[in-house]
């Protein structure tokens, strides 16, 4: 696809590339077991080259099917750390806590207001580069102590109860918490635009082209728009990512990741082995309340609209990622990243490929074909029910 | 719990149970002739609108009560049958009238008719009703065959994960209907030219289907929500009903005992199902509303079960007492002035049953019905409390609603969690028993004052 109208231009990334890293001479490291560092320095400055040439050999079909695909990444890990908190609170309580995705609602609404009340954001108040940082950290917090209540206040009393109950308890506190956040002196009812806090640049630009013009004027081509790699993606998906690996480790490496196993394998004898099992329960709920507010943070810095707390669209981005969980798995941590990722780029081929009104519909039909022919999940396997 | 139980005392069959008698169908139908004919002109248009709700509301919650109560499977997607059946009939009804009449003005007789005054001799039964009663009946068959299409993969799922997919799917129809519709034909010539299968494809899209005759009024409602009850109790005291309160209790030992639980569950699903398809049918059909699918989403599924378990996960009459309770409480917000004189009820609740508390506390006796009763009277308080600064305030308390409601949902599971009646039924004995038995055992530990 080299096309004429185009200025060459891979020389131009290469220049930015010298001028900025031209200054400090590279770093060597002469460790034991460190590969010859000869070879980085060497590739390094072919990088931009590399990246500008795929401009010019990416076919539209591939630059379509690449666009979805990391849309459907970047949503996909939103989803996937959603669903690590209903599969935490499941696979230990066996109920579906449907306030979760208030919870995440919640930790979305919370980084737009101390972004407000900082007065960041706007060309005139720039963030600092900790902004994002901080508020991450406090929508976690806020939602870490909103998760811990709920659980003490609502769930706990509930512990001998039939798992009904509970499951129309969760629904209870899921309407609480809407109808609260949508209350004036909380988040009112007006959708609301958050600022980004995290630099929006373009790291990388692949394929696109301008419309080509014939030389008598006739449209050859129309124009194609690049490939777009954002940073806010990027940063999602690694924070993303990070905090799941976080997590896994935490599960699978730790006592207390341990003890969690156990409870939810089985709380009666948990607790004979003297692990405390009400502490484990609410260091559950704290841990899925922290994933859920980071996943509301990055999705309000990738979506900058945030609708008013009780939107509908609210609950089915909840319930999209409860369908991630039981589709990877349900009470399965790696079952329900699986299963995000997975969703989110069901979604995004979906719309792209078939049709983006039904967006839903495809995730809904997926949640029952894996229902009906695999109940207990990609990961998971089949409970059988004792007497 | 307690029937259950009741082996002593068999019911008859389904069929039996039915053929027992005519009388309370005949008398029910009578009833709603005679409130549309008699009581409707009496009411000013506000109440007879809200007692129109209320009537497609009890039809709503008796029928989800069916599977949530009398199964213990919890649906999450009532509303899709319900946008189902509403979607069929309007369909038959709209291109019906214009195929049949020429046009798809209200062409009911004097049982259909909310308005109060209407000109000229009015014909009480039309061929328009007709078409209404069918179109009704035709939108629950198919929402019952939706009912069947759901029940039988899904059934064999347990508890939350058959929540979740009556869930998606609730979602799934109202995405389709949204997606694939578009606007509905309003030129006549136009629509008898459509061939008759693509009308399915001309009803709104996701603005909604309007132009839609007003058929529904107290008869209709009135009448349905009478029939549900009924034969919600007839299930239910029948051998076909105690099937599903077995598979309640305990599937594992329901189906030791050889009952067929996969196809219980289907059936109180398709029953269920056809309810709320007509059930969807009146709303579609109602003044003041406009059929669109998004108002019928997991929203107004939510709004439903909300009123069976307030009822009683299981009670029939306590489902229709907490429709009408939850139809009444919203306009009721709206009136804080009338609302502020909740005192005169909640004051000599709560002294009586602080009184009473006392007296049990002494005679050793069992103190819940002093409990519930002072529990109601701070209720009632609250409201009144609440009423008085909304008045001060000028605030609209009906904003707020969702809030009482999802936080009375948190405290009654918490506080009694089989829902204010239980499985029990308001006129059933055992309540007033247990009333008895509780003044008894008030007298007995006097030891004194009773020979």
């Amino acid at each position: 696809m080299n096309e004429p109208g185009r200025p060459e231009s891979p020389g131009e990334g290469a220049d930015s590339h010298e001028t900025r890293h031209g200054g400090r001479p590279a770093r060597v490291f002469t460790g034991p077991g460190v590969p010859d560092p000869g070879l980085f320095s060497r590739v390094a400055p072919l990088l931009p080259h590399l990246v500008a040439s795929a401009r010019y050999h990416l076919p539209p079909v591939l630059e379509l099917f690449l666009q979805t695909l990391l849309n459907g990444l970047a949503v996909g890990s939103l989803y996937a750390l959603i669903a690590l908190g209903y599969t935490m609170v499941y696979g230990i309580l066996k109920f579906i806590n449907f306030a979760h995705s208030d919870v995440f609602v919640l930790g979305a609404w919370v980084s737009y207001e101390v972004t407000r009340i900082a007065g960041w954001g706007g060309p005139d108040h720039p963030a600092p580069w900790w902004a994002g940082i901080l508020v991450l950290i406090i929508a976690m917090f806020t939602c870490a102590i909103v998760g811990f209540t709920i659980e003490r206040g609502a769930y706990k009393p509930l512990r001998r109860a039939p798992r009904l109950n509970v499951l129309i308890t969760a629904i209870g506190v899921s309407l609480l918490l809407q109808n609260l956040g949508q209350l004036d002196f909380i988040f009112g009812t007006r959708p609301q635009g958050m600022p980004t806090l995290l630099p929006d640049r373009v790291l990388a630009e692949i394929g696109g082209h301008p419309a080509v013009v014939g030389p008598d004027g006739v449209v050859i081509a129309n124009e194609v728009a690049p490939v777009l790699v954002r940073l806010v993606d990027v940063v999602g998906s690694a924070t993303a990512l990070l905090l799941m690996f976080v997590l896994d480790r935490l599960v699978f490496k730790t006592k207390m990741g341990r003890a969690m196993r156990a409870v939810s394998y089985n709380p009666g004898t948990a607790a004979l082995m003297g692990i405390p099992v009400d502490r484990i329960i609410s260091i559950t709920f704290v841990i899925g309340a922290t994933l859920a507010a980071a996943a509301g943070f990055l999705y309000s810095q990738k979506y900058s609209g945030l609708n008013q707390p009780a939107a509908p669209v609210w609950v089915l981005l909840g319930l999209k990622a409860f369908v991630a969980a039981v589709v990877g798995g349900i009470g399965n941590i790696r079952g329900a990243m699986l299963g995000g990722i997975l969703i989110g780029l069901l979604e995004f081929f979906g719309a792209t490929y078939i049709g983006p009104e039904l967006k839903d519909v495809y995730v809904f039909g997926l949640l029952i074909l894996v229902l009906l022919f695999r109940p207990g999940g990609i990961l998971g396997s089949a409970a059988v029910e004792k007497v | 719990m307690a029937s259950a139980g009741q082996i002593e005392k068999p019911g008859p069959t389904l069929m039996g149970s039915a053929a027992i008698g005519w009388l309370p169908t005949i008398a029910i139908i009578l009833a709603a002739v005679i409130i549309q004919i008699t009581i409707r002109p009496m009411l000013g248009d506000f109440y007879a609108k809200v007692l129109l709700d209320i009537g497609v509301n009890i039809v709503l919650a008796v029928s989800l009560t069916m599977v949530n109560g009398f199964t213990g499977q919890f649906s999450m997607g009532h509303a899709a049958f319900m946008a189902v059946g509403g979607y069929t009939a309007a369909t038959v009804m709209y291109y019906g009238s214009f195929r049949l009449f020429g046009e798809a003005s209200m062409a009911g007789g004097v049982l259909s008719s909310m308005m109060s005054d209407r000109e000229g001799p009015v014909p009480y039964f039309t061929r328009g009703d007709l078409l209404f009663l069918a179109s009704t009946l035709f939108g629950g068959l198919v929402a019952a065959g939706c009912g069947y299409l759901v029940g039988l993969p899904s059934l064999r799922l347990r508890g939350d994960y058959l929540a979740i997919v009556t869930l998606g799917f609730g979602e799934i129809v109202r995405v389709l209907i949204q997606a694939l519709t578009t606007d509905a034909l309003y030129d006549a010539d136009e629509i008898a030219a459509t061939p008759v299968y693509q009308f399915p494809k001309y009803i709104g899209g996701a603005l909604g289907f309007s132009g839609l005759p007003f058929y529904n009024s107290l008869f209709w409602s009135l009448g349905l929500a009478g029939l549900t009850i009924l034969t919600a109790y007839r299930i239910k005291s029948s051998t076909f009903g105690r099937a599903f309160l077995s598979i309640r209790e305990d599937e594992i030992a329901a189906e030791a005992m050889g009952v067929n639980t996969t196809r219980y569950k289907v059936r109180a699903f398709v029953i269920a199902a056809f309810f709320a398809g007509m059930a969807g049918a009146l709303f579609a059909h109602t003044s003041g509303v406009q059929l669109n699918a998004g108002e019928l989403g997991f929203l107004k599924s939510f709004d439903i079960i909300i009123m069976v378990v307030l009822g009683g996960l299981g009670s029939i009459s306590g489902a229709a007492f907490a429709a009408i309770i939850l139809t009444i409480l919203p306009e009721l917000l709206r009136q804080p002035a009338f609302l502020v004189h909740g005192w005169i009820v909640a004051v000599p609740l709560i002294a009586g049953g602080i009184a009473l508390r006392m007296l049990a506390a002494r005679r050793r006796a069992d103190t819940s019905i002093p409990k519930l009763l002072i529990g109601f009277g701070v209720a009632v308080a609250l409201l009144a409390i609440a009423a008085a600064i909304a008045r001060s305030r000028d605030i609209d308390l009906g904003r707020y609603r969702m809030i009482f409601y999802a936080l009375a949902l948190i405290v009654i599971m918490i506080a009694r969690p089989q829902g204010l009646l239980s499985v029990r039924e308001i006129w059933e004995r055992g309540l007033w028993r247990g009333l008895g038995n509780w003044v008894r055992s008030l007298r007995r530990e006097t030891g004194e004052a009773r020979p």
